[in-house]
């Protein structure tokens, strides 16, 4: 299983090299969903039937919203280079040098963090996870559900859900709040 | 909106209803087999995104179904909201306590809770996924 789970992780990561270098997007979200199955397919040899399911719907969607927003703007890859040429004279793009130094802000502060929090963990191949212990013998009967991971979800960590909720509030919120500028206009 | 060929709203017709039911099933059946609220609601949502794909539909009743499912989308979380503060009045002070009777594991009416918000996430899912795709075609209808 190993061997062709190596095989279908080769293909995702060819695709999404093709989805970040293709010219035409709608060949490059198409190259996207090359990825997202291969996911799908990895989900279910490694008996995670919840991720699967999850993974392959919301894949579907999110093809149908992408295709939707390429339809509405533009098919060609519009990147712009990191020096403008004017009136002869070579200047920095100024959004792209932002761009720069925003990403390596992000992976200092990451690479920061990551130590930071890797020094309290416990030595490689020692783990105290009791609580996924108690969820492990005792879910079933304290949350009476028979899929452990609905059990999980809505009653020990209800919590965490009510977040990823709010999320999908969020980007509704977000989307329509950046459409509607065009209609005030 | 122009709708698709005679072929794709034969296809639609046919298979639109079998969609919108197998996502109520995932969606009913959360807390006994595969899937949950999310799962099945993007599967509803993907049932009403095909019937507006193949059928298209004028840009009034487009505004008119969006303004409906952003509205049901905030009252779902409302609801998801509400249920986590009854449980939290009732019995011991935890948000989100199952206060419901759990009953037997395996049937469909047991858990307590958990269908309950199985059913909410759904419909709060399928309507936020619905809402953002009407958002993008109304955008498109508008530019004409």
């Amino acid at each position: 299983m190993e061997a062709l789970l190596a095989v279908i992780i080769l293909l995702m990561i060819a695709g999404s090299i093709y989805t970040l270098h293709a010219r035409d997007l709608l060949s490059a979200v198409i190259a996207y969903g090359i990825t997202g199955f291969g996911l799908v397919i990895c989900f279910l040899l490694l008996k995670a039937p919840d991720l699967a399911i999850a993974q392959i719907v919301v894949e579907i969607i999110t093809l149908i919203i992408m295709i939707a927003v390429i339809r509405i703007s533009t098919r060609e890859d519009l990147t712009e280079g990191a020096t403008i040429k004017v009136e002869g004279v070579r200047y920095v793009n100024l959004r792209s040098a932002v761009y720069f130094v925003t990403g390596l802000l992000f992976v200092v502060g990451f690479l920061y963090f990551f130590v930071k929090s890797t020094l309290n963990l416990d030595p490689f191949g020692v783990h105290s996870a009791r609580m996924a212990q108690v969820y492990l013998e005792q879910g079933v009967e304290l949350t009476g559900s028979a899929n452990l991971v609905a059990g999980v979800l809505f009653d020990f960590r209800a919590y965490d859900t009510l977040g990823e909720a709010t999320i999908l509030i969020t980007a509704v919120v977000g989307i329509l709040t950046v459409l509607r500028l065009k209609g005030r206009k | 909106m122009t709708g698709m060929t005679n072929i794709v709203k034969t296809v639609t017709r046919i298979i639109g209803g079998v969609v919108f039911l197998f996502g109520l099933y995932i969606v009913t059946h959360g807390h006994l087999s595969p899937g949950g609220g999310f799962a099945g609601g993007t599967i509803i949502a993907g049932a009403f995104i095909l019937l507006v794909l193949a059928y298209g539909d004028n840009i009034m009743h487009l505004r008119r179904i969006k303004e409906e499912s952003s509205a049901l989308e905030n009252i779902a979380i409302f609801c998801i909201l509400i249920m986590a503060a009854v449980g939290f009045l009732l019995g011991t002070k935890v948000f989100f306590n199952n206060f419901l009777p759990i009953g037997t594991a395996g049937q469909l009416i047991s858990a307590g809770i958990i269908p309950l918000f199985n059913i909410l996430i759904g419909i709060e899912v399928a309507a936020a996924l619905f809402t953002i795709f009407l958002a993008f075609v109304i955008f498109k209808e508008e530019e004409k």
